[in-house]
């Protein structure tokens, strides 16, 4: 049995969460956060491409951006950590980023109930009023008395 | 052979397990810390990033059964999470639903020990510019 505190600060929690497993590796950087939304951004990687022809970020590494954004999003707007899953994530992608860009991802928790939360935001590469992708998605709230250890 | 990984895929760990003429290729990604999202469960992310490349692969293996190798630019995916992945190895194969000559439209599932079980699936659209500058 685990107790997770009642307070939650994005800025602490990125320094554990963000430099270690998939976050970690991608090289996530928290950025910003209000009452209900987080923004964390993912710098450009050579490694991370994922079109031939053009030296932008895959599609791949944004949705680990827009999913660790939205999870934190949820733990802001909760004021606490809880475990959660995600349920479904879908990502318009609108244009490819710009060569050598990093991109950043704000995402809004905007309801929560006591299973769900629903989620929604967008990932720039400078200037959030010409994204390069939208997403929407629903997590669950995992009961931590229930988790089922690996 | 066609190239079915991007640099991202390659630097995630996904290999091509299975590729026989006709079938879309099965992929494989090894459980790693890079991959783990909470402890003892794979990132949901890792997991996108598995099934988005399963669908590049199916997409371009029909593809070039075709004599066709178009650029293939990502429209959207939706991923549904359906139960944790546990740290081992994760498997993937796409489908194409339809394929067109401008749009593809892909459904795929990943899975661990068996393909009847998964724990992810996707539906993705891919646009194919051709390289010739004609489309």
């Amino acid at each position: 049995m685990q107790a997770y505190p009642d307070q939650f600060d994005p800025g602490t929690f990125a320094e554990w969460a963000l430099t270690r497993a998939h976050p970690g590796w991608l090289g996530l950087q928290y950025r910003a956060h209000g009452d209900d939304w987080c923004e964390l951004e993912l710098p450009w990687r050579a490694d991370l491409v994922g079109d031939e022809a053009m030296p932008v970020l895959a599609s791949g590494p944004i949705v680990s951006l827009l999913d660790m954004a939205a999870g934190m999003a949820i733990w802001v707007s909760a004021r606490a950590f809880r475990p959660v899953a995600t349920l479904d994530l879908r990502v318009d992608y609108l244009r490819p980023s710009r060569e050598h860009a990093p991109v950043c991802a704000r995402v809004t928790c905007y309801r929560r109930t006591r299973t769900a939360a629903f989620v929604r935001g967008s990932a720039h590469d400078g200037d959030p009023a010409d994204p390069v992708a939208q997403a929407a998605g629903v997590f669950m709230m995992l009961d931590p008395h229930r988790m089922v250890p690996a | 052979m066609t190239e079915y990984l991007t640099a991202y895929a390659r630097s995630l760990g996904v290999v091509v397990s299975e590729d026989t003429p006709g079938c879309p290729p099965l992929l494989s990604l090894p459980f790693a810390h890079e991959l783990e999202g909470r402890p003892g469960a794979w990132h949901g992310g890792a997991i996108a990033g598995l099934l988005e490349t399963a669908g590049y692969a199916a997409l371009r293996s029909a593809l070039a059964e075709l004599g066709r190798a178009p650029l293939l630019k990502p429209v959207n995916v939706t991923v549904q999470y359906l139960s944790a992945g546990r740290p081992r190895e994760s498997h993937a194969r796409g489908r194409i639903v339809r394929l067109g000559r401008r749009n593809a439209n892909l459904s795929i599932e990943a899975w661990q020990d068996d393909p009847q079980r998964p724990i992810a699936s996707a539906v993705m659209n891919v646009l194919m510019v051709e390289r010739d500058g004609a489309d």
